[in-house]
């Protein structure tokens, strides 16, 4: 199973994501970055996050992400 | 706002569109981004092709030809319908109303109620609910119901986040009396604090046209626009979607007394691909009974949305039977709408091109 950070590099190759801690506010995940990593979360986990949970506050950095994840019972 | 109609049937269906068809892979270099980006997001929204009026072309060409098309091949006869609607939000000009000149056009008969109305994704079922209103008049014997718009036209090329979504299409929709149709149920909800969602800027009598309103200008994601272009805020739509529908459709159900297991098919406005599948899934609908394929295939034509859904993926089931159908239309206004209706033994249901 891909890390987080693994699968958010697929998305954005030139970032790390292990020390950014602001990824919609700094502008390293734009809005699409965002739908697009909800599909790859969905599809790799085998789960649907739903849509309004698909909100910037949630995508803000790998803890917030995580926390998303654990409500659909995804533990990394 | 719920409503109920009694004796109405939807006889037939007829979209048409553009011939000039492009592809998202054609179109990628349009954008500033990398093409890996371009290719994932393609994937997950459903890019794929388009179809485009060409330069010049207008509402009441697509309407027109459509209709010449129904004359000719003995499917609708122009005496018979009373009441012609257009829905559009890209009319031929501010004034007069482009169905008076659908009608002029195609010389129809003086006794016809011509109307036009500026509704866009929820427009085929405020289209609709008008047309069965109007029936309930002795006088409109048949109403015909336009669904047209050239949206194109007033997208920016360089905004990715509208461009590759926007398609040109209209929809004629024969409606009329049938006294052995079941109950029809609907609902509305509109909320025009949230109109700048989904606005096009500049061009009216707020804001008229100028060369300062035609100015491209960076508006961030790397995409370029000017304010006489269309601008929707993307996540605001999305959430908006996805907190509104599921309870607007959920209510519909409830007040009509079934279930989602009870209906055949949802077919909803078609935004992309991605919103409908978070929909879909939030309100437990298998997916193959929701329809996500149009902008895929020719992109979001508004209002035309959810009569060309039909006629690409139900045509043939149309024709031959009746099935539940839950319709749902929501977008710029902000509109959401849906209703509960028996579609079914079509006399025509078919997707044409426009030369």
């Amino acid at each position: 199973m891909p890390s987080l950070s693994e699968i958010l590099n697929r998305i954005r190759p030139e970032v790390d994501f292990t020390t950014a801690q602001h990824f919609i506010e700094d502008g390293l995940l734009d809005s699409f970055d965002m739908v697009t990593l909800v599909a790859t979360l969905d599809q790799t986990f085998g789960i649907s996050i739903d849509g309004v949970e698909s909100v910037p506050e949630n995508f803000q950095s790998l803890q917030t992400i995580e926390t998303l994840l654990q409500k659909y019972g995804v533990t990394l | 706002m719920n409503f109920t109609y009694q004796h109405k049937r939807i006889s037939g269906i007829l979209s048409v569109v553009p011939a000039n068809e492009k592809t998202f892979l054609e179109e990628m270099r349009n954008y500033n981004f990398p093409e890996a980006r371009s290719r994932k997001l393609m994937e997950v929204m459903g890019y794929g092709k388009h179809r485009l009026v060409e330069p010049g072309v207008c509402v009441s060409d697509l309407a027109v030809f459509g209709l010449q098309q129904l004359f000719d091949r003995g499917l609708l006869v122009p005496d018979e319908f009373d009441a012609l609607i257009l829905v559009t939000q890209s009319p031929d000009h501010f004034m007069p109303t482009t169905s008076s000149i659908i009608q002029g056009r195609l010389n129809l008969k003086h006794d016809l109620f011509c109307m036009d109305i500026n509704q866009g994704c929820a427009g085929f079922l405020i289209g609709l609910m008008q047309a069965f209103m109007l029936l309930e008049q002795e006088s409109i014997r048949k109403v015909i119901l336009i669904n047209a718009d050239v949206l194109s036209r007033k997208v920016s090329p360089q905004d990715r986040n509208s461009y590759p979504l926007a398609g040109d299409a209209a929809s004629i929709t024969l409606v009329e009396r049938d006294f052995n149709a079941p109950i029809i149920h609907s609902n509305l909800k509109m909320d025009g604090t949230r109109n700048e969602a989904l606005i096009i800027p500049a061009g009216g009598f707020r804001k008229p046209s100028s060369p300062e309103t035609a100015v491209m200008e960076d508006v961030g994601d790397n995409n370029f626009r000017a304010q006489d272009h269309l601008r929707m805020d993307g996540s605001s739509v999305f959430n908006f979607v996805q907190v509104e529908v599921p309870p607007l459709i959920e209510s519909l159900l409830s007040t009509a007394g079934t279930t989602t297991e009870m209906i055949d098919y949802f077919i909803c406005h078609q935004p992309n691909r991605f919103m409908l599948q978070k929909l879909a899934d939030k309100m437990k609908i298998p997916h193959a009974k929701m329809p996500m394929n149009i902008v895929e295939n020719f992109g979001n034509s508004s209002g035309v949305t959810i009569p060309m859904a039909l006629c690409f993926n139900l045509a043939n089931e149309l024709k031959q039977r009746h099935y539940q159908c839950c319709l749902a239309g929501f977008g710029v206004g902000l509109t959401w709408s849906s209703m509960l209706m028996q579609l079914g033994h079509l006399n025509f249901c078919e997707i044409i091109d426009y030369p």
